[in-house]
């Protein structure tokens, strides 16, 4: 009786299993929001405005899926996440989909069991002092005292820099973004790196940014992307291709102020028509209507939209484009065909 | 010829396992056995199977990669070459190093307070009274981040110590306090330091020596030597000769400023101090009441006794009182010690490197194996808390009543 028991158990477990690895698109409609992993909280990527609603680069990839999934680019639960938790939230199913300044690389890409599904913001780790303390490169940091957020992949980038030009520094280790910033600007430490896009960020919060500069030296390829659990492919195709719609919208020059008025029938050119679903059936490939890329569009914005709102060198933030210009501009970014 | 009657003799009857009251309790001490076992063997399951589903196996071959980070305190050389078992080792150390540092400072302030507390003295009483319940009503982690806070935003920056700064250093320049960390002087050992050191453990060694000489010799005779100059004599004056007679083989090298910061010296972090501060702070709380039940259970006729006899009041405290309310003290300081040792683990909101900063920490998050790490830690916790129990539980059965 003591091993029926025990089977049962075992059957019981092993469905319960089963069920928790069901399509994420299937939990996004029965719950009707997106839950989206996001930073705590980083000027112009990702942070609650001040009507507490987040607002940001990052946060804009949210609700355009929510808006091309869901029909409503609202519909965003957001969970702040540190860098050391981010990873195994999304792992265990707290969170649908990561969209935190998280670098693509291969034993995140493979032994993590995460599927980076693009890059949405080409980024470098770089190195932010203050001007007085007389310091024009990175290889002068000799001796120096470094703040560092851990779980990163700055943090052993910062030890592979300083191991190969053989110089010596202290790390503390902080926590969150916040904590840096805090520790920084008492002067516990007197280096502060993370990716360039977050020391601008981090900076154009600072009461006197121009007392700081960010040294030249770009030291790592810190390619950010939305990432989703491996092995739910469908899931993931629909990240990987709303972020190429928003892409290639740009290129196409479809934005939120015409996107409504191409869709309305077919244009001249096919692209755009396949992209708007006013021609073809490339939504339904997808599991989604065919208005899915125009909601994504309508709700955010095309790529270029999106970063000059939030981070573009009109901001507080001041980023150019740089290498997240379209490829057509000599930047990296280039949407695979929409056919 | 004389019948034997035996008793009659009883059946056993399935339903008496639920009726009667012989069997009753080991019925449902089964049913509960069998139901945690079950529990056990679903939560395992679910786990193996999960993983399973996420693709995800079971494996510490982790452990020997090349851990890629650097540590800022190290009791044992690492460097980000080393692999992440060594980076584990070396969050073990700073763990046990403030969790050990922290017991005997905690078991000072707690003990100090616990005392001052049933002062007489009205102001000492209620500021005692004041300290123990501010401390014990608050969370250990806003104590860590105050500390810290003060640490680092009260502090000077290192570049304030250069010329014209606002700081300066402070026992004859030998001692900076920055909002980086105290630094003090370092001694070096050189050839020779050996035997200086050998020289000051046998004095200590003679130093309890000769207390249990001088002890025999007063319950012997009652007369009492001079314990306490003879000890100073042994502490100091060997050392000191074999140091001037080996040619001044330990100097200290002095902190200086250097580039961005302090060079030399010894480095003690904020975030040592912080959490080591905070978790004695803490803790002594608890201890001061601890110690204070102990003596308020012994009864107090022993102290009327011992003033009838004319024994002063701090040698009442020290020769009777407290090594009769050590026997209530020592199981709940166990607990306490425990406590404090797996509290160490809030080192990561200071950023201090201990063992979940490390191996529970960044290795979790550069190699994605949650599991096996936490599980390491699970363990490492466990078994350190086992041995300080071990260890507290032989010191308790040395003061406890000697029954006869």
């Amino acid at each position: 009786m003591n091993k029926k028991v025990f089977l049962g158990a075992l059957t019981v477990a092993g469905l319960a299993a089963g069920a928790a690895a069901a399509a994420t698109i299937d939990d996004v409609k029965a719950r009707g929001s997106l839950k989206c992993g996001s930073n705590e909280g980083l000027a112009g990527f990702a942070a609650p405005d001040a009507n507490g609603v987040w607002q940001g680069f990052d946060v804009s990839l949210c609700r355009a899926i929510a808006a091309a999934v869901l029909g409503d680019a609202q519909a965003v639960e957001f969970v702040p996440l540190t860098s050391q938790t981010r990873f195994t939230a999304l792992a265990a199913g707290e969170v649908d989909v990561l969209v935190r300044n998280s670098t693509w690389t291969f034993s995140r890409d493979t032994d993590l069991k995460l599927d980076f599904v693009g890059v949405n913001y080409y980024d470098g780790q770089g190195f932010m002092v203050r001007n007085d303390i007389g310091v024009s490169s990175a290889k002068e940091l000799d001796g120096t005292t470094v703040c560092i957020q851990t779980g990163t992949t700055t943090e052993l980038n910062l030890a592979d820099f300083f191991r190969t030009n053989n110089i010596s520094y202290e790390p503390v280790p902080v926590a969150t973004n916040a904590e840096g910033q805090q520790q920084y600007l008492a002067g516990a430490c007197d280096v502060y790196t993370t990716d360039v896009s977050g020391l601008a960020a981090t900076r154009a919060t600072f009461e006197n940014a121009s007392e700081h500069v960010i040294l030249p030296e770009i030291v790592s390829k810190e390619p950010l992307g939305p990432a989703v659990r491996h092995g739910d492919n469908d899931w993931g195709d629909i990240v990987r291709w709303t972020l190429n719609a928003l892409v290639a919208a740009e290129e196409y020059g479809v934005t939120s102020a015409n996107v409504m008025e191409l869709a309305a029938g077919p244009t001249a050119n096919p692209e755009i028509n396949r992209l708007l679903g006013t021609e073809g059936e490339l939504g339904a490939m997808i599991g989604l209507d065919k208005d899915w890329a125009v909601r994504a569009i309508a709700a955010v914005g095309n790529y270029g939209e999106v970063f000059e709102r939030n981070i573009g060198e009109a901001t507080p933030v001041g980023l150019a484009r740089g290498l997240n210009a379209q490829w057509t501009e000599g930047g990296l970014l280039y949407a695979p065909p929409f056919r | 010829m004389a019948e034997a009657t035996d008793p009659p003799r009883e059946t056993f009857r399935l339903s008496q396992l639920l009726y009667d009251a012989r069997y009753r309790s080991m019925t449902i001490q089964v049913v509960a056995a069998i139901l945690i076992m079950l529990l056990l063997v679903e939560l395992v399951d679910n786990t193996v199977t999960n993983l399973a589903a996420l693709g995800k196996d079971i494996r510490f071959g982790f452990l020997w990669s090349t851990a890629g980070y650097d540590i800022n305190q190290q009791l044992i050389p690492f460097s980000s070459q080393d692999t992440h078992a060594r980076a584990a080792v070396v969050g073990i150390l700073n763990t046990l190093l403030v969790a050990f540092l922290g017991c005997i400072l905690a078991t000072v302030i707690g003990v100090l307070a616990g005392v001052l507390r049933l002062s007489k003295n009205w102001i000492v009483a209620r500021i005692m009274t004041f300290y123990v319940e501010a401390m014990r009503n608050t969370p250990l982690l806003i104590w860590i981040l105050i500390v810290f806070a003060v640490m680092t935003e009260a502090t000077p920056q290192p570049r304030e110590f250069r010329e014209g700064g606002g700081a300066s250093m402070i026992l004859w320049d030998s001692v900076a306090i920055s909002n980086r960390g105290v630094y003090i002087p370092r001694p070096i050992w050189e050839s020779g330091s050996g035997i200086v050191v050998a020289v000051f453990v046998l004095s200590i060694i003679g130093i309890f020596v000769l207390r249990s000489i001088a002890r025999k010799r007063q319950q012997a005779t009652g007369q009492q030597l001079p314990v306490l100059r003879l000890s100073l004599l042994i502490f100091f004056v060997p050392t000191l000769l074999a140091y001037f007679v080996m040619g001044r083989p330990v100097t200290l090298e002095l902190p200086e400023l250097g580039g961005f910061n302090f060079s030399g010296g010894l480095q003690i972090r904020n975030s040592f101090i912080a959490l080591w501060l905070a978790l004695s702070l803490y803790t002594s709380a608890f201890i001061a009441e601890i110690v204070r039940s102990g003596i308020l259970a012994i009864s107090k006729g022993q102290t009327e006794a011992a003033f009838a006899l004319g024994i002063q009041p701090n040698r009442t405290m020290q020769l009777i009182i407290l090594p009769q309310a050590l026997r209530v003290i020592i199981p709940p300081l166990i607990s306490q010690y425990l406590n404090l040792t797996k509290n160490s683990s809030l080192a990561i909101a200071v950023g201090y490197m201990d063992v979940r900063s490390t191996l529970g920490g960044i290795t979790i998050n550069q190699t994605g194996r949650e599991l096996e790490g936490m599980l390491l830690l699970g363990i490492f916790y466990l078994i350190t808390s086992l041995i300080i129990s071990a260890l507290m539980n032989l010191y308790n059965s040395s003061v406890k009543l000697k029954e006869r």
